[in-house]
């Protein structure tokens, strides 16, 4: 179990001038001991250079790495004694799983009495005590991704677990199963875990402190609390959440912030208006804070209703999430939207106002 | 069960009566020689399978029939792990892996019989390099006199010559082992040799199975070389099957036996294209399963 | 197209793929194809294509027989998981050879048409391999929809790709189908998939078509035990139950008073959807106390995992709810809400529709 500490930028060429020639820009991050941590972003965002940088694969061109204060930044995956899970189980097709689950212990070696204890704790873990000794090239996916995590568990002295999108290749109801099982050994074990993945859901499941990454700059770091009640810049309103944030732009006027040509009140530094679909109500007429609208979508998603609604006849369109047990208005029908409330956020250039 | 097309069968006409014209006639004729005892252009015998139960009973034909195998397995042992080593030992990337590529296959280009003359000079103790630097050694070495020798500088241009292919087979299935595989090992602790065992050589199974199927099939077959280098002595002790059935057939004419053995050759050749056939679909679907599922 | 499936089976050697079915596509909507993987999606698409015969029945467009009729023949338009284009054609090109094909006037205009719709303009020129997935997948899209084919099937379409993106590139997929004049025949192993698509759905389940219907009926009213199962994201809590007098017997001694039709067998099973477990008390409802075992959030829910006295229940809560393990939690349940199903598995008993 180590801290880390990262103080770097990666760029691919040797003098980066502008933003685009960074592969990471410039942050400072720390991990704490025993944390559970994730990287989302989409598809080229940076994380997983970033998570490759801190197991060591690959070396950052500017800064360090430290854990628990010590500079690793020169040292390998193996010398960092950390672990990591691949997007594709990565298993040795001829030994068996006890003998997968063993190969790290006996590479240092360990008495093969600790050895069998060991093993027979993680595979208990892992709820895979029974096909300790079936070959492990036979087994489904999640078996197999599985053995790829028990390696990394079973050495007790390891320093932080790293997955790279581990859920990739796993059929969606046992993806269920698998997350859970990663949050009761993180629960168990208390080991450093950082997790990289472009699925929400598995972010914000997963982790106390998630990174939401874009572009090779990280966001914003917060809880998922954090993260959906106060997104620090646009990005993140629109990435986390399902769907994402509603951002109405804010023209400035003689008379205060309007949207669409309707008043609201904004402060004159906004120029967008960021509320979720979960906290857009149907409001009563003209009351304060609302605008009206014309519904163009009204979608039964079984729990709640997913409204799409647009403001005037070419303004914006906005997302509202009705509970199941209300009247959903029909396609066509004008409404009121109450977009004004605590939870509403302003932005500008992007970031969070005050 | 797929709808059936019937205008691909007109497609494949061409083909069908070239390879009838080039392949399966001559195939025929040679069958129609193995059953007759061709006596006189004029005087033919069918005599059935008389020739195939008395090739099978001829004591040359088994001496060469036990060398051919000999030889076989001998090339086995040596050019598999030889090109194993290669092909680990070869850079992976950048202008260096594609020299180094260059380089290994020129062998692998040479006609087969400069090949064989090849090593008919470089063993020679009067001019070649090879033969003067064993004679300045003091080693008594003569490929045409010895049989030792003779089996030996065989072997040797045999390994010299077919090794790159072993070599180039391997580094294709090296290259197709993913990264993660090589990082994980290291992240497990896990030593060079431990990696080749349990990485390595199971993802190279596949590609050693056609390695090891070709090898032992063109040498099986082999013909150029030995007859140019050795021309089969001294003796009859580089004398392999393919050699041996030439000499019975053009030297000898004894068309009817000559045949008759073909036949078994070709069989024996077929059968073991069969086997490789099936080997490689087999460890395709099993590739590829794992490879959806991976 | 109205594509009707009569009595159709496909066996491959001794496993059935598919075992026997009907279904008429109603026309011109979108039929989504709901199953676990392996379930005979895939197979059921190729038969509905023209590209596997199927072993027994007839397969009927418009009324004609097409069943021995190769797919090249019928008009058919197919989109994969594997983004899949001409390699060494630019994206003007595939987009346009359906229309070459076909001798079409007017190509350039058409193509321009279709790229705006999916948003690949810019791309035009470039070749599919200098495009990331996403948008390789709308090049894929687009020369679908320029066939203009009275059939479109799509396998899987988006689940290659990154959450953020599928959630986009499913709101422009719903538009351009109501927009369009083709039978849709959408495939997705995702429940909530299938919900924001709308339309119907036919659920499947080891090759059995289980049910076919408006997708928010076959969701509310799911016929048997199975399709609950398939068709629940998260998983549909499952509690055994015995009829008496006025309702339900549960574990430890709670009880539910639903009306019950009668049964032969009084061992029920009861079926309450994670979303009709709520935290505050409404009139009516059954307090089930607990313990807080796991607390999952996803997105803009948060799944609770409590311990209670009938068992474990996963309730879905709107917005993100911090909760400690251990800690003591009460879910109270509206009878109304429950479903039921007899011991062979059918259903009983429904939450009316408001």
């Amino acid at each position: 179990m180590a801290r880390i500490d990262l103080d770097l930028a990666h760029a691919y060429k040797p003098n980066p001038q502008r933003d685009e020639d960074y592969a990471l820009l410039p942050l400072k991050m720390t991990f704490d001991d025993g944390g559970a941590y994730a990287l989302l972003g989409p598809s080229g965002c940076g994380k997983t250079t970033l998570l490759n940088i801190v197991s060591g694969l690959v070396k950052p061109s500017h800064g360090n790495v430290k854990y628990d204060g010590v500079d690793v930044t020169a040292r390998t995956p193996q010398q960092r004694n950390i672990a990591q899970v691949f997007q594709f189980p990565v298993i040795y097709d001829t030994m068996t799983v006890a003998e997968n689950l063993a190969f790290p212990l006996r590479n240092r070696g360990v008495p093969a009495e600790k050895i069998k204890q060991r093993v027979g704790r993680i595979a208990e873990m892992l709820e895979m005590s029974k096909q300790l000794d079936m070959r492990a090239a036979g087994l489904a996916a999640d078996a197999k991704q599985k053995i790829s995590l028990g390696r990394g568990l079973v050495r007790e002295d390891v320093s932080a677990v790293l997955f790279d999108e581990p859920l990739t290749v796993i059929d969606p109801h046992l993806k269920w199963q698998l997350r859970r099982k990663l949050k009761q050994i993180h629960h168990e074990l208390k080991l450093t875990l950082i997790y990289v993945t472009h699925d929400q859901v598995e972010a914000l499941t997963f982790a106390d402190q998630v990174v939401v990454m874009t572009r090779g700059r990280a966001v914003q770091i917060g809880t998922a609390s954090q993260l959906f009640e106060r997104p620090a810049h646009t990005f993140v309103g629109h990435f986390i959440g399902s769907p994402g944030m509603n951002f109405l732009p804010l023209q400035h006027g003689a008379s205060g912030a309007s949207v669409a040509g309707h008043p609201v009140q904004a402060p004159d530094a906004a120029a967008t208006l960021g509320v979720r679909p979960e906290y857009v109500t149907l409001a009563a007429p003209n009351a304060a804070g609302a605008v009206p609208a014309v519904v163009t979508q009204a979608q039964d998603i079984g729990t709640y209703w997913l409204l799409t609604t647009r403001i005037g006849t070419d303004g914006p369109l906005v997302r509202a999430r009705l509970g199941a047990e209300q009247r959903a208005p029909q396609v066509g029908e004008h409404v009121w939207l109450g977009i004004q409330g605590s939870h509403t956020c302003y932005y500008k250039d992007e970031e969070l106002l005050g | 069960m797929k709808p059936v097309n019937q205008k691909a069968w007109f497609l494949i006409l061409p083909v069908v009566l070239c390879v009838a014209f080039s392949a399966i006639l001559p195939l025929m004729t040679v069958v129609n020689y193995s059953v007759q005892d061709i006596i006189s252009p004029e005087r033919r015998v069918f005599v059935g399978t008389e020739w195939f139960k008395s090739v099978m009973r001829d004591d040359d034909l088994q001496g060469a029939l036990l060398r051919q195998i000999g030889f076989s397995l001998s090339v086995l042992l040596v050019e598999i792990p030889l090109g194993i080593a290669l092909a680990l030992s070869m850079p992976a990337k950048g202008w260096k892996s594609s020299a180094v590529l260059v380089l290994v296959a020129i062998s692998l280009l040479i006609p087969w019989n400069v090949v064989g003359t090849i090593w008919q000079i470089y063993g020679r103790a009067d001019i070649g390099l090879f033969g003067a630097a064993l004679a300045r050694l003091g080693i008594n070495y003569s490929y045409t006199g010895n049989a030792t020798d003779a089996w030996l500088t065989v072997l040797l241009m045999d390994v010299w010559h077919w090794t790159p292919l072993v070599a180039l087979l391997c580094f294709a299935g090296l290259r197709a082992i993913p990264d993660a595989y090589y990082q994980a090992a290291s992240i497990d602790g896990a030593s060079k040799f431990a990696v080749f065992r349990y990485i390595q050589l199971p993802k190279l199974r596949g590609v050693l199975m056609i390695a090891v199927l070709l090898r032992f099939m063109d040498s099986f077959m082999i013909y150029t070389e030995p007859f140019v280098l050795t021309g089969g002595g001294p003796g009859n002790s580089t004398t392999f099957l393919s050699q041996y059935l030439t000499q019975k057939a053009v030297g000898q004419f004894d068309l009817g036996p000559a045949a008759a053995f073909s036949l078994i050759y070709f069989l024996i050749i077929l059968l073991l294209c069969f086997i490789l056939y099936n080997w490689m679909q087999r460890v395709g679907t099993a590739d590829k399963t794992e490879a959806e599922h991976g | 197209m109205e594509l009707t499936l009569e009595r159709i089976e496909q066996k491959v050697g001794a496993q059935t793929h598919l075992y026997p079915l009907d279904l008429t596509l109603v026309p011109r909507a979108v039929t989504v194809l709901l199953g676990a993987t392996q379930a005979g999606k895939t197979t059921l698409m190729r038969v509905m294509a023209g590209l596997d015969v199927p072993s027994k029945g007839r397969v009927l467009a418009d009324g004609v027989d097409v069943t021995g009729l190769p797919v090249r023949d019928r008009n058919v338009a197919m989109v994969y998981q594997q983004f899949i284009n001409y390699p060494s054609m630019t994206v003007a090109n595939n987009i346009a050879s359906p229309l070459k094909l076909r001798k079409e006037s007017n190509i350039d205009a058409r193509v321009n048409e279709l790229a705006a719709k999916l948003h690949i303009e810019p791309f035009l020129q470039r070749l599919p391999a200098e495009l990331s997935g996403g948008q390789q997948q709308r090049v894929a899209l687009a020369r679908a929809l320029a066939k203009n084919a009275p059939l479109m099937l799509l396998d899987e379409p988006l689940v290659n790709l990154d959450y953020k993106l599928r959630e986009e590139l499913r709101d422009e997929l719903s538009l351009l189908f109501a927009s369009g004049q083709s039978t849709v025949v959408y495939a997705t192993t995702e429940p909530t998939e299938a919900l924001l698509l709308g339309g119907y759905t036919a659920v499947l389940d080891g090759g059995e078509l289980l049910q076919y219907g408006p997708t928010a009926e076959v969701f509310r009213r799911p016929r048997s035990l199975r399709v609950a199962r398939a068709f629940s994201d998260p998983p549909m809590n499952l509690v055994t139950a015995t009829a008496q007098a006025d309702g339900l017997l549960l574990p430890g001694g709670v009880s539910l008073a639903v009306p019950l039709p009668a049964t032969p067998d009084p061992a029920l099973t009861l079926g309450v959807r994670a979303g009709a477990l709520r935290v505050h008390q409404r009139n009516g409802d059954v307090a089930l106390p607990g313990i807080v075992e796991l607390a999952e959030i996803a997105g803009s829910d948060t799944f609770v995992h409590v311990e209670t006295k009938i068992g474990e229940l996963v309730a879905q809560l709107t917005g993100v709810h911090v909760f400690t393990l251990g800690e003591a939690i009460t879910l109270y349940l509206d009878p109304r809400q429950a479903y039921v199903f007899d011991a062979p598995g059918n259903l009983l008993v429904a939450p009316e529709v408001i």
